[in-house]
């Protein structure tokens, strides 16, 4: 029987605030344990919770930059249940009045087509503190700084039919959040959190099957093995007889595979309402227009001028548009050179070769976009030839110049285009090459093409690779021949 | 609505509220009464009427994304029944 997959992911974004959503304690990662879990964050008696302006800003800008309907009321409600790290005994939540309502998001697949994925709602709550299972005297250890950091749940319609479009999914929820700067979307810290709904189906048929809800899913990576194991899995359940049930998974990533979670039956019972602490949030017209004119251009608008306006390839368009700082970093070096082919083939092979090799993200990069758009402007004008503009690159990356032209100078790069120095330097390679030469001549026409790749090298090497390439073959082949 | 032992046991152990066999049957009765004056107010006819989130007729104040608060912690774990390294302790959670 042909099986179709059926996904839906639930995101939850950490939102970029310096503040707690219903605090004033400090959101920062890496902080001595409870240090930052103020009154409100415990649960204290007798406090109340203010809601940060900041993270309803955030959570609208997603909403708009996913063209969704932003509610002009929106309510929080308290989802209870017990937990040592949720010392409130409730998470407040938004469950029946969300801010953002549905929208959309357009993936990339590898092929390059693209495809719609429906959002069906996001709504702003907050995490909980954390559990530090390790053994503490037979006791839970328990850290309350991540208690009440904001969080924005971005829940999609089931529309992704395979693990790849899941994950391509998820990075395109990255890549929006990034582009807006209201998460660091820096998942290995958790800023960004994934459950999947995993179901099969009989292809063509309408009804969807039982689904299983798998948790812990934390990287692109996992998403789709979390996925290939669990559609394998649920196959394998029906083809033998069996059928799904409803669950929580757990995805465990060392020994690859999903299991079941044990939990009670009554777990979901979460007995919500409104939250007698907080009033309904609302917005009006003019609020979300001066949000929407901040928006920065988004990754989809992007990739398309890239590949529409500036004539990139969709797979380049695609590539560098999916980070802010890599789209940001090879516009400037495509408006310092002008070249967009030439500005998009260096971030992509030379400095994203480097940035790989020393793991090193692009903001972090050693050679500064102008560096490298000046560097692209004296390859065009022919100053330097390829070899050499590696070798530039590589100083100004090394710190061993500020810039292509200091580095040309003080390493004697400039292309040699003079006739007459490349034929001096040619007469004296074959001078010092009598046994290469006579193989030359005695060789069969069609291998010396071949052969006179020692020359060029010869040439090259004795250039120190600032010889004009081009200039170097003809010349050579002339002076061979005339040999014969 | 009539509420039986078992309603009363599920909530309180949701809520993990240790009732006693007499507190259990005293809530039975108390709840139910609360309940039967729900039961009053769904005979209303609310239709057109939206449902009403909160009682004030306010909306809510937000509050500049600034870090106001300082480390409190060693007052706050004063209270704490077992603490290490700066963590609450807690009877172990296993899931």
């Amino acid at each position: 029987m042909q099986w179709e997959t059926v996904i839906g992911l639930e995101v939850h974004v950490q939102l970029a605030t310096h503040s707690k959503i219903f605090s004033g304690a400090s959101t920062a990662f890496g902080a001595e344990p409870n240090s930052q879990a103020c009154a409100v964050d415990l649960g204290l008696p007798g406090v109340l919770p203010v809601l940060n302006e900041q993270a309803v800003a955030m959570a609208v800008q997603f909403g708009l930059a996913v063209h969704a309907d932003i509610a002009e009321v929106s309510v929080f409600d308290r989802k209870n249940y017990f937990y040592p790290d949720l010392p409130k005994g409730y998470q407040t939540s938004q469950m029946y009045h969300p801010i953002v309502g549905p929208g959309e998001v357009e993936i990339t697949l590898d092929d390059d087509t693209t495809k719609r994925i429906r959002i069906h709602h996001a709504h702003l709550e907050e995490d909980a503190g954390k559990s530090l299972h390790e053994d503490f005297h037979g006791m839970t250890g328990i850290d309350l700084n991540r208690a009440g950091t904001p969080l924005l749940e971005i829940v999609s319609e089931p529309d992704m039919r395979s693990a790849k479009e899941a994950a391509a999914y998820l990075k395109a929820i990255h890549s929006i959040v990034t582009y807006l700067g209201i998460s660091d979307g820096n998942m290995a810290e958790g800023s960004m959190r994934c459950d999947v709904n995993v179901s099969v189906r009989p292809k063509g048929q309408e009804t969807f099957g039982t689904r299983a809800e798998i948790k812990n899913v934390n990287s692109f990576r996992f998403v789709e093995r979390a996925i290939a194991f669990e559609v394998e899995r649920q196959i394998e359940l029906i083809e033998d007889g069996g059928t799904v049930v409803q669950e929580t998974r757990l995805f465990d990533p060392e020994r690859d595979e999903t299991r079941s979670m044990r939990t009670k039956e009554e777990a979901n019972d979460y007995r919500y309402f409104p939250c007698p602490d907080l009033l309904p949030v609302v917005l009006d017209q003019a609020y979300l227009d001066h949000l929407r004119g901040q928006l920065p251009e988004l990754p989809a608008d992007k990739r398309e001028r890239f590949q529409h306006e500036l004539g990139l390839s969709a797979y380049d368009a695609s590539v560098l548009s999916a980070s802010r700082d890599m789209a940001e970093f090879f516009e400037e070096a495509h408006r310092v050179c002008g070249d967009a082919k030439q500005a998009a083939n260096w971030v992509q092979g030379e400095l994203s070769g480097a940035l790989n090799r020393e793991n090193l993200s692009i903001s972090d990069s050693p050679v500064s976009a102008k560096q490298l758009g000046e560097l692209v402007v004296r390859v065009l004008d022919d100053t330097i030839n390829g070899k050499a503009a590696k070798q530039v690159f590589q100083a100004i990356w090394h710190g061993e110049g500020d810039s292509a032209d200091a580095v040309i100078e003080s390493k004697g790069l400039k292309q040699v285009t003079d006739s007459g120095a490349i034929e001096a330097m040619i007469d004296q390679v074959i001078a010092d090459s009598p046994a290469q030469v006579a193989q030359y001549r005695d060789a069969e026409p069609e291998k010396r093409g071949k052969m006179i790749g020692y020359f060029v090298g010869q040439v090259m090497k004795a250039s120190r690779g600032t010889a004009n390439p081009q200039q170097v073959n003809g010349l050579l082949k002339d002076k061979l021949d005339a040999l014969l | 609505m009539a509420l039986e032992d078992s309603h009363v046991r599920r909530a309180a152990h949701l809520a993990r509220l240790a009732v006693s066999d007499e507190q259990a049957s005293d809530f039975v009765e108390d709840l139910s009464r609360i309940l039967d004056m729900v039961d009053q107010l769904q005979s209303v006819n609310t239709d057109g009427v939206s449902p009403l989130a909160h009682p004030l007729d306010a909306t809510q104040r937000l509050r500049a994304d600034e870090v106001t608060e300082s480390n409190q912690r060693d007052n706050f774990q004063r209270c704490a029944p077992a603490v290490e390294n700066g963590l609450y302790l807690v009877p172990r959670v296993v899931e």
